[in-house]
């Protein structure tokens, strides 16, 4: 540790339940997403919705980037590129985004839901997107509702934005009419992930099951007392927040990846239910054998071999806990952009005493330990992979953990393949 | 307020980031929150560098706003410059940073610190990339260029323009240096790529000087003709003609004779232009759009070298539009100066051209209508940085873009056999030189769909019935002989007949309409 100002380095013991172990909390760059990146997988979950960014060019081109330009189908996602004339006074803003909202309804009149977004430079100017978002919705009631959240990048890391968008839907849910207790999964996942879990539930005697967010803006699932949520995402703060607000309790359950989270995590959900441990086995017998042999079929590759996980989207430590336990790998440092140590204290007891937690980033220093240590295989955003495969270090781009279906047992083989695939590759290259 | 979809250029400070990301010893410390490090993948990923772009960003957070963000800002120079020990240190801020005010370049300086420091301001909420990249060359010259104490005998020019992830740049400046070296003439500094604040000290000691790029050597070219009295070419050599023109620009330049080097002037493509299988080419129309240079470029390569018929043109580099619209009238069009992907498509959908040349948008748009397309400008996406040699400068350069126009298109005796047997069950809608623009076969008639058919009118003829004053509806036969009209021109052919019959008062569409049209309507 130096003492430069400006820079806080905290090794301090942190109590996390009854484990306790030191998290390396850093300040400095950061080399990660802002919340506006959750657009790119929210736009094509929630079917009849549109997210528009109130931003600059710098938000357009950020997501633009992410998105990869070659999407086939027209995007529904926009920015409202905020000008000079904007900047000159407020009143003349809201006029501006008035006229974007309404030129966008006309060319898109499928919408449902629109979103405004915020950035950086809309919550620095300080322009007023729920108010603006409340106005519209009056203008345009009933054919679209308008909601507003904040994805900037001096608020939201990467998939927090998911959580401020999913949190912005948390008021318009309806009350549960009768009181019964149903379950609800809270975070998005990929359509085939969710089709098979809502099989699996079904299969266990629950019925009552509803995904949130919905694939149509108009399917919100009620909530209430009474209503367990099971969070199928670690990084939904804000969102659980306010369901337990609305009277929803949270299941505890590790995150549903690999065989081992996938089973625990149904596991909790069914003693909740008073679902009996027989049917719970003869239910899952048959998944968890086939997601064993196929997370084995991976192991070979990656049994033993050394992983560095750098913060992204807070799936790091479900990730690292999946590659340790089911897959034999040597966790060497595993970053977080933000750890949450209700949420994750059961996937914090599955780790490891020997890793090194670390939250927030100085990537330089990052940097330095990863190549100190020279991991077999590195975790990391789109900025630093080749780099450090030009240097010689094997990485996993964290992106393509977010963009592919990964929970469940049905993907745990093409998660741990996810992983393995860099190295085989390596063995494979000739040149 | 803007709506936008796509933009075509990104804010202004990546344009400072591709002139930082070129250069050698030099460090951009730039006051930005944490999500517009997003910038390091467009270097890394698009155009697979092996190192980060050499840039800090300070990532200030909603907590530090107030004065702790100018405390950051400082702190992050300082570990920058430590560090990484550049030469100098470029500062500045991205949009958000401007809001805040917090004057990273009177903050650097104020610092004490034993480097130079190039303050660049960029006003994100004016301005753009390529405008950004020309202002921090501009500003890096302006601090590193001086008079040199003697300027040596050998004839030597710099070339300027070339950056980190610009469309072909690299093997643009190694076809350039090949022709100049040709010539006689040594290349004394490249900038920004590959110079260092060093190098760039001694732009003076050259001749004159190649500009490449004008979007982005521009204002740093005519400073150093007002500051240093060195003239700058015009000429972009892009195509056969130009790369002539441009040799006898630098001859002058230089102070030699062009003649032999224009007697020696050599490449393919004028030759297969030439050849008798390219007489398919003539005509074709085309639509072109993207950046200024490259547009202008095109479209005289377009009618002159490959005699096609420009239908359409336009850019998005504001900066550069009175050229743009210049160069057009020579096409008898008018110039579209937009930013907006909306209007470029809309405008292509209009024109239904039979080739789109463009950037990556323009490869969007024209895949979504059915049209063949290539690049020629950024924009760009990853595979537009092809590990082969394939500049688009110089002799090489024409023979490139021969290559990469013609191929899109389908060859000559193959569109004659499939004009002439189309029920034959063999031949794919979209045959196989289309390669990577194969579309499925329902989208085979996307502009018919767009355009001509909104209601989904060409799926139902058979029981459709012509509504008095509605549009004109088609007979079974008629869609069907439309059926053996090629993709590629079937959507004209169904927009042509339909203008045709409205315009005639002909409410039910028979074959004999349909050749009504094309002999009236005409290409
Ligand atoms: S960090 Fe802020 S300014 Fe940058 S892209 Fe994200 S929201 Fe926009």
């Amino acid at each position: 540790m130096d003492g430069l100002p400006g820079r806080t380095v905290d090794t301090s013991i942190d109590a996390i339940g009854c484990d306790a172990r030191p998290v390396l909390r850093e300040r400095g760059q950061r080399e990660v997403f802002c919340g506006l990146t959750g657009i790119v997988w929210l736009h094509r979950k929630i079917q009849d919705a549109f997210f528009l960014v109130v931003g600059s060019r710098t938000c357009a081109h950020l997501i633009q980037s992410a998105a990869g330009v070659m999407i086939f189908a027209e995007p529904r996602f926009a920015t409202a590129i905020i000008d000079e004339r904007d900047l000159a006074g407020l009143a003349d803003a809201n006029d501006e985004l008035d006229r974007v909202v309404s030129r966008l309804i006309s060319r898109r009149p499928d919408i449902k839901l629109l979103f405004l977004v915020g950035s950086c430079p809309s919550e620095v100017i300080k322009l007023d997107l729920s108010r603006a978002a409340l106005r519209l919705s009056r203008q345009m009631a009933p054919a679209v509702r308008v909601l507003s959240y904040s994805g900037s990048g001096i608020e939201t890391t990467f998939t927090q934005g998911e959580d401020a968008c999913l949190a912005s839907l948390v008021p318009e849910m309806p009350v549960v009419a009768d009181g019964a207790a149903d379950l609800l999964v809270v975070g998005a996942l990929a359509d085939v992930v969710e089709d098979q879990f809502r099989r699996l539930f079904g299969e266990l005697g629950l019925d009552r099951v509803a995904f949130f967010p919905p694939r149509k803006a108009g399917d919100l699932p009620a909530v209430g007392p009474g209503t367990r949520m099971l969070l199928a995402q670690p990084f939904l703060a804000e969102t659980a927040r306010l369901l337990e607000e609305r009277g929803a309790v949270r299941v505890a359950a590790p995150f549903p990846l690999g065989e081992e989270g996938t089973t625990a995590w149904l596991r909790a959900a069914c003693a909740e239910f008073g679902v009996s441990s027989a049917r719970f086995e003869a239910v899952t017998a048959a998944p968890r054998e086939r997601a064993r042999t196929a997370i084995a079929r991976s192991r070979p590759v990656l049994d033993g071999k050394s992983i560095f996980l750098f913060p992204d989207s807070q799936l790091e430590i479900p990730l690292g806990r999946f590659v340790s336990r089911e897959l034999g790998m040597r966790l060497t440092e595993i970053g977080t952009p933000y750890l949450h140590r209700g949420h994750l204290a059961e996937e914090l007891s599955w780790l490891p005493e020997s890793v090194a937690l670390s939250e927030g980033q100085d990537v330089e220093r990052q940097l330095d330990r990863c190549r100190d240590m020279r991991p077999d295989l590195t975790v990391c955003g789109l900025g630093l992979a080749n780099p450090l495969e030009a240097e010689g270090l094997a990485t996993k781009w964290s992106i393509e953990l977010l963009f592919s279906p990964i929970q469940g047992y049905d993907q745990a083989g093409d998660l741990a393949e996810l992983f393995a695939r860099p190295l085989v590759r390596r063995a494979k290259l000739r040149v | 307020m803007q709506l936008t979809l796509w933009t075509y250029e990104g804010p202004p400070h990546i344009g400072a980031m591709r002139v930082a990301t070129a250069m050698e010893g030099l460090h951009y410390v730039l006051h930005a929150p944490q999500g517009d490090t997003y910038a390091d993948l467009l270097f890394t990923m698009i155009e697979r560098r092996q190192k980060r772009p050499p840039v800090t960003y300070t990532t200030f957070q909603a907590r530090d706003l107030g004065a702790d963000t100018a405390d950051l800002f400082k702190q992050s120079v300082r570990d920058a410059a430590e560090r990484f020990k550049p030469q100098a240190l470029l500062v500045g801020a991205s949009c958000t940073a401007e809001l805040i005010q917090d004057d990273p370049g009177g903050l650097a300086r104020s610092m004490g610190l034993d480097l130079p420091v190039v303050a660049v301001e960029l006003p994100a909420y004016q301005k753009k990339e390529n405008w950004g990249a020309a202002e921090t060359l501009y500003r890096l010259v302006r601090e590193f260029a001086r008079r040199p104490e003697h300027v040596p005998a050998r004839t030597s020019c710099n070339i300027l323009g070339p950056t980190a992830l610009g469309f072909r740049h690299r093997d643009d400046l190694r076809e350039i240096t090949g022709l100049l070296t040709g010539m006689g003439i040594s290349v004394n500094v490249v900038a920004p790529l590959g110079a260092s604040p060093a190098d760039l000290a001694r732009l003076g000691e050259a001749h004159f000087n190649v500009m490449l790029y004008p979007e982005i050597a521009g204002p740093t070219a005519a400073f150093l003709d007002k500051q240093l009295g060195q003239k700058s070419t015009r000429t972009v050599p892009i195509g056969m003609g130009a790369t002539c023109d441009f040799i006898a620009e630098v001859a002058e330049l230089a102070g030699i004779d062009a003649g032999p080097h224009l007697d020696s002037a050599h490449a393919h493509a004028p030759w297969y232009a030439r050849s008798v299988d390219s007489n398919y080419l003539t005509g074709k129309r085309v639509y072109i759009f993207g950046d200024a240079t490259h547009v202008i470029a095109a479209a005289r390569i377009a009618q002159d070298e490959l005699g096609f018929t420009v239908v359409g043109m336009g850019s998005y580099s504001r900066e550069q539009a009175r050229d743009v619209r210049e160069a057009a009238k020579r096409y008898g069009v008018e110039a579209l100066i937009t930013d907006d992907y909306l209007d470029v498509e809309d405008q292509v959908a209009a024109l239904q051209p039979e080739l789109v040349l463009g950037s990556q948008m323009e490869r969007h748009i024209a895949k979504r209508l059915g049209v063949p397309c290539a690049m020629i400008s950024a924009p760009m996406h990853v595979q537009d940085f092809p590990a082969r040699y394939a500049p688009q400068m110089g002799f090489e350069g024409a023979n490139v873009i021969f290559d990469s126009w013609v191929h899109p298109l389908m060859m000559g005796l193959e569109e004659h056999l499939l004009q002439m047997f189309r029920e034959d069950s063999e031949f794919s809608e979209a045959p196989s030189h289309l390669g990577h623009a194969a579309a499925p076969v329902r989208a085979a008639e996307p502009v018919a769909e767009l355009v001509a058919a909104p209601e989904g009118a060409v799926l139902d003829v058979a029981v459709l019935e012509a509504v008095p004053g509605g549009p004109p509806v088609w007979t079974a036969e008629a869609e069907k002989e439309l059926g053996k009209i090629p993709f590629f021109v079937r959507g004209k052919a169904r927009r042509n007949t339909e203008k045709y019959a409205s315009e005639c008062g002909i409410a039910r569409i028979s074959i004999e309409t349909l050749y009504e049209a094309k002999a009236k309507v005409g290409r």
